[in-house]
């Protein structure tokens, strides 16, 4: 059946909507909501990382980069009301989550737009090399910027009270699983689309894409900016969810890792790929932190990773397209 | 189809290129008359290939003027050229692997004829016209295929159908049957020929003589990044300078 994107989006508004309802029906336990708020985290991280290295095949390793500028761009949205009250007596108003989500979003999608730019002179690994070292300059700035808690980091205080009612966990979950609908909307239109049929020229043969009149550039300046602003919105929220900021852990190794890993366990061709893989993987590795260590997710990345690019290239999905043909 | 007189299709004045301290082209001229069959024969490196990816827009020359239906084309970039009606296909072939065939000469149609037309074609007309490109090439019965089925013949003649969906007024044909058997480039010679009867003025790139002879009207010679001979092609194939490229002192 061809569902069309209209009522895909529906569908998955629809899905959302049930899913946060439910949960605030049926879990009591608030850490359920910290381990399903990081699922969700990694199903807008995986899928803005697969619009730019599964659509248009170019591999991000600079994810970190993006999701700290997100979460640093709401420190300093939640610092601002204070300093402009102590350096200019103006009084302001406590800028609300989702303001901060779209500065996030905003910030990071500039950053994109510049990545994009890299793209005229840089392909494949080496494409892949910059945006790591992308990261680490983005991380020397945020280590040397004092405003925002250099080095040593930033306490945020959650406000009070959380919109929607319930705790602000239960709002931050709420606001993921918002995040997480827009992103996988976002990427199946975009599958679906002339823009994905060109991405996708882009990701076979960029010559021969341009040959064939597809604007490349435009187009990869569009995926980098797209993918770098889902990323920042996510990455938004993290100053509430971890209430303490420093660079260490909010550009660490693993969100890079798992953007990565998850569409290429799930399938980076399809917007399901990207959602398969962060609930698979994402659920694997908060049971194994909870149960055996939280040192060991990486390690658990890093086997299923080396296995399904040994053995399943295509990822899960690809793996089910496969069993299909041949029962066809 | 013979050449038309009136304004050339395509002019060059004085083009060169050079790859840091290597000249791949110095001061090449050329016009193309609209409806033309132009061999273009050389050496390997002697900078065919170099040529069409300066005037297809692939690469930057240096120095010279590229003039394409009267519009200069200086700062126009390749996706810019094939939209004006310069079209081309790869020496190797560069097919949209992930793709089928279908949507392979779907591109081109998504991006160039419909951004060149104010009324965008509608999905079913360019799924006509998809079927209708791959059945000029015998490729109808594959639409539904990847280029991982294709033979080699039928990989170049694919290649040929998505520079063909671009509309062109001039295509570049680079060593398109380069690796075929004498049958195959038979087929490959047949699809070009009624391409150019067609209205497409076409640039035969190729090393395989007897096919550039039989198809060109004009043979155009490089040599070391210089043209050494444009004319008829009988007699540009006897002019001393080509025998000594081509056999030796």
């Amino acid at each position: 059946m061809r569902v069309s994107n209209s009522l895909f989006w529906v569908l998955i508004v629809a899905v959302g909507t049930v899913f946060v309802v439910a949960s605030r029906l049926t879990i009591t336990n608030e850490y359920f909501y910290f381990a399903g708020y990081v699922v969700l985290e990694y199903i807008v991280l995986s899928t803005a990382w697969n619009i730019l290295g599964g659509y248009t095949g170019y591999t991000n390793f600079g994810t970190g980069a993006f999701f700290a500028a997100g979460a640093y761009s709401a420190a300093v949205l939640h610092k601002l009301p204070a300093t402009l009250h102590k350096t200019f007596d103006i009084t302001m108003a406590p800028v609300p989550l989702p303001v901060m989500i779209v500065a996030g979003g905003l910030v990071s999608g500039l950053m994109g737009l510049g990545t994009g730019y890299l793209t005229l002179r840089l392909r494949g690994v080496f494409f892949a090399i910059a945006t790591l070292a992308f990261t680490i300059v983005v991380q020397t700035l945020i280590v040397n910027w004092d405003y925002v808690g250099g080095s040593r980091g930033i306490y945020i205080i959650r406000p009070a009270n959380a919109p929607l009612g319930g705790g602000y966990i239960q709002y931050l979950f709420s606001l993921m699983t918002l995040l997480a609908v827009v992103s996988v909307g976002i990427a199946r239109t975009i599958e679906r689309s002339r823009f994905g049929l060109g991405l996708n020229s882009i990701r076979d043969d960029e010559l021969a894409a341009e040959a064939s009149g597809v604007p490349t550039l435009r187009m990869k300046l569009i995926s980098t900016a797209l993918s770098g602003a889902l990323m920042g919105m996510a990455g938004a929220p993290l100053p509430y969810y971890v209430t303490y900021l420093d660079p260490a852990s909010s550009f660490n190794l693993a969100y890079a890792v798992n953007s990565v890993a998850m569409p290429v366990i799930g399938g980076m061709q399809s917007w399901i790929g990207p959602v398969i893989g962060s609930i698979l993987l994402g659920t694997i590795q908060q049971l194994a932190t909870v149960t055996i260590s939280s040192a060991l997710n990486l390690l658990i990345v890093g086997v299923l990773l080396i296995l399904f690019v040994v053995i399943a290239p295509n990822g899960i999905v690809g793996l089910v397209q496969a069993w299909r043909r041949r029962e066809a | 189809m013979t050449a038309e007189a009136g304004p050339p299709l395509l002019e060059v004045r004085g083009l060169g290129k050079r790859f840091g301290g290597f000249v791949a082209l110095e001061g090449i001229d050329l016009t193309i008359a609209k409806g033309e069959r132009l061999g273009l024969i050389g050496p390997n490196g002697s900078g065919k290939s170099t040529l069409v990816n300066c005037l297809t827009g692939t690469l930057h020359n240096e120095t010279g003027s590229i003039h394409f239906e009267g519009k200069d084309l200086r700062g126009l970039i390749a996706h810019e050229r094939t939209r004006l009606g310069l079209a081309r296909s790869f020496q190797l072939p560069k097919p949209f692997h992930s793709m089928s065939l279908a949507d392979n000469v779907r591109i081109p149609l998504l991006y160039t004829v419909n951004a060149r037309q104010r009324h965008a074609l509608s999905d079913a007309q360019i799924d006509e016209r998809c079927q209708e490109l791959l059945s000029h090439v015998n490729l109808a019965d594959k639409a539904r295929r990847r280029p991982r089925d294709l033979t080699q013949v039928e990989m170049r003649k694919l290649e040929l159908a998505r520079a063909v969906a671009t509309q062109p007024t001039l295509l570049f044909a680079d060593e398109a049957m380069a690796g075929l058997s004498h049958s195959e480039i038979e087929e490959i010679l047949a699809v070009l020929l009624r391409l150019n009867e067609e209205g497409i003025t076409i640039v035969l790139i190729e090393h395989i003589m007897s096919a550039v002879m039989s198809f060109s009207t004009r043979l155009m010679v490089l040599v070391a990044g210089h043209k050494i001979a444009d004319g008829p092609p009988q007699e540009a194939i006897r002019n001393p300078e080509v025998e000594r490229a081509y056999l030796g002192e």
